[in-house]
């Protein structure tokens, strides 16, 4: 396999409480889709910010498109694209203006820049709106702007840092789709983090949980996710402090991982359709009244709390400092 | 050649915004014109002193007011690359192959641009209000190169505190405290003839009395090319050293992210 990214034990320390990087190893496939998933302070910017040569690493290696960044920050440079959390426009730039700007920092000019913005703009669905300044432009249209400017030196290695953060659900699904397009016909690397489980588990074809500056585990989603075992059973209680309820569930064989937190009960079982009668008849016998039970296949949800040893919403809470 | 296309197109977003709001110049001028009124009014006096050598007041005072404006035009120079820090642009900037030295060469041309346009509506005003310009064109030219220079340097000193602190806070209280002392330590306002003899002394060291005594040679007098040539030299050195020091802080800024 040719390796796009490869990163080794890279270490990125704030202060001295404050590791944002703790030992992160990656490699990434040419032409795929890599995920860094986690919450807000987990490191994925960090990671990036590294990988892109905006910031030198504490320790630790890195070789993007076979270049080392800290050998040869400007080829590296030269190879990527990237399509920051914030957005780069110059607002008072129109959209034209801007590409022209990052078309010039990457040596293209004349007649070829021309044509290449002008394919650009058409291809995101900015034409109409290129020669308006880019305050005027809304979410989402700021978004492909950023995108435009990304892929406009058409980079082997794109890196996208939350890139659908703040988007509403129909540009969202625009950016997914142009984002699968580019792995698609382009065979473009890309590394995209994200704090959204759906969108980690539609794109990436290789998954990494980053969690406290270091990855906690990595894969396939679908690895990740059949890693798990079997299936989630979930009961809502009645009463929110019924600890009868565990009491009863415990009881039951082929349940592991049971966790009540307030009137939620939840477990896993291996076959998750033959152990519900199992439950209910447990409940039943213990006096507990519940008032609903589904089944669902585990999710990236689940692997996050089981690698992470919280629930992914939590630590997205709880979670703050250098992103 | 990709230097100079890259420096290029940094100014040209300072140009661009000039081009759709040239009201904010109008803004940035009206300090230097209640200078020019208010210190032509308040100061009229000094000429009666014994030891005034400089005509009438008014041709004493323009140099001093043009270089005033070029130092307090070029210090806010910097707000401009803190707004791009904050806003994410640096970011992204920062992540192309471009050189490093077009992100400030770049500012500190729109800066120069800026400044000779200023100076040049002061020169303007005060010929109005009865500026006699001995030196002509040239000298008046001479006089606007040299603040331009001046603020060049200035600018490049503006965009390296800005890269290194990141504050506008900070970038308002460095400017503030300079500018006045600065001119005040000069021959901007008043004769070095009549100021103590340690301002006299500071003054030797100070590069707003080289683009002063220089541009009032120029402008306003029979020009003295030893003077007017020693302190160009003098400025173009310090605007190369103030620009990369400043091209040096945009790669500390990178190491410390």
């Amino acid at each position: 396999m040719e390796v796009a990214i490869d990163a080794n034990e890279l270490v990125k320390i704030y202060s001295p409480d404050v590791r944002a990087l703790d030992g992160l190893s990656l490699s990434v496939e040419a032409g795929t889709i890599f995920g860094l998933l986690g919450p807000n302070g987990a490191g994925k910017s960090t990671a990036v910010r590294v990988l892109t040569t905006l910031t030198q690493p504490n320790s630790g290696s890195a070789r993007v498109a076979g270049i080392d960044i800290l050998a040869d920050p400007v080829g590296v440079r030269r190879t990527i694209g990237v399509v920051g959390q914030k957005h780069g426009a110059d607002p008072e730039a129109t959209g034209r203006e801007n590409l022209v700007l990052q078309g010039e920092f990457h040596g293209i000019a004349g007649a070829p820049l021309r044509e290449r913005i002008a394919d650009s703009l058409e291809r995101l669905g900015l034409a109409d709106a290129a020669d308006r300044q880019a305050k005027t432009y809304s979410g989402g249209m700021q978004r492909r702007l950023d995108v435009a400017m990304g892929l406009l030196h058409r980079p082997q290695v794109l890196f996208l840092d939350e890139p659908t953060t703040g988007l509403d659900p129909e540009p969202r699904a625009e950016m997914w789709r142009e984002i699968e397009r580019l792995t698609g016909e382009e065979h473009m690397t890309i590394l995209l983090t994200t704090h959204y489980l759906e969108e980690a588990d539609r794109l990436a074809s290789q998954l990494a949980i980053v969690d406290r500056g270091r990855i906690v585990v990595q894969g396939p989603p679908e690895q990740l996710k059949s890693d798990l075992q079997g299936d989630r059973i979930q009961v809502e209680l009645a009463d929110s402090q019924d600890t009868g309820a565990r009491t009863a569930l415990e009881r039951v064989s082929d349940l592991t991982d049971i966790k009540l937190e307030g009137r939620t009960l939840r477990a896993r079982a291996r076959d998750g359709g033959a152990a519900i009668p199992a439950v209910l008849a447990a409940l039943d016998a213990h006096g507990v009244k519940a008032t609903s039970v589904t089944l669902a296949r585990p999710s990236l949800e689940d692997v996050y709390l089981q690698h992470a040893g919280r629930a992914f919403h939590r630590a997205d809470n709880n979670h703050e400092g250098a992103a | 050649m990709t230097a100079l296309r890259q420096t290029w197109q940094v100014s040209l977003r300072g140009v661009r915004a000039l081009i759709r709001q040239p009201g904010y110049l109008g803004i940035t001028l009206t300090q230097p014109i209640i200078w020019l009124l208010l210190f032509g009014a308040l100061f009229k006096a000094v000429t009666r002193i014994p030891g005034f050598h400089g005509g009438s007041y008014i041709n004493f005072l323009t140099p001093g007011i043009v270089v005033m404006l070029a130092i307090s035009s070029a210090g806010w120079t910097g707000m401009g690359i803190i707004e791009d820090i904050n806003g994410g642009i640096m970011d992204r900037l920062l992540v192309t192959p471009v050189w490093r030295g077009a992100l400030n060469a770049g500012s500190v041309l729109y800066a120069v641009i800026t400044i000779v346009i200023q100076t040049t509506v002061i020169v303007l005003l005060a010929w109005a209000l009865g500026a006699d310009y001995k030196g002509g064109v040239g000298g008046v030219l001479l006089l606007v190169v040299l603040a331009g220079l001046l603020g060049a340097a200035f600018a490049s000193l503006s965009n390296g505190l800005a890269v290194l602190t990141r504050q506008r806070e900070t970038l308002i209280g460095a400017v503030t405290a300079v500018i006045l002392p600065l001119t005040f330590l000069s021959s901007a306002l008043m004769p070095q003839s009549l100021v103590p003899d340690w301002i006299r002394t500071v003054a030797k060291f100070n590069p707003v009395n080289w683009a002063v005594e220089a541009g009032r040679s120029a402008a306003m007098q029979n020009i003295d090319w030893g003077l007017v040539g020693s302190r160009f030299g003098l400025l173009a050195a310090l605007t190369v050293l103030c620009a990369i020091f400043a091209t040096r802080a945009f790669t500390s800024y990178q190491r410390s992210l």
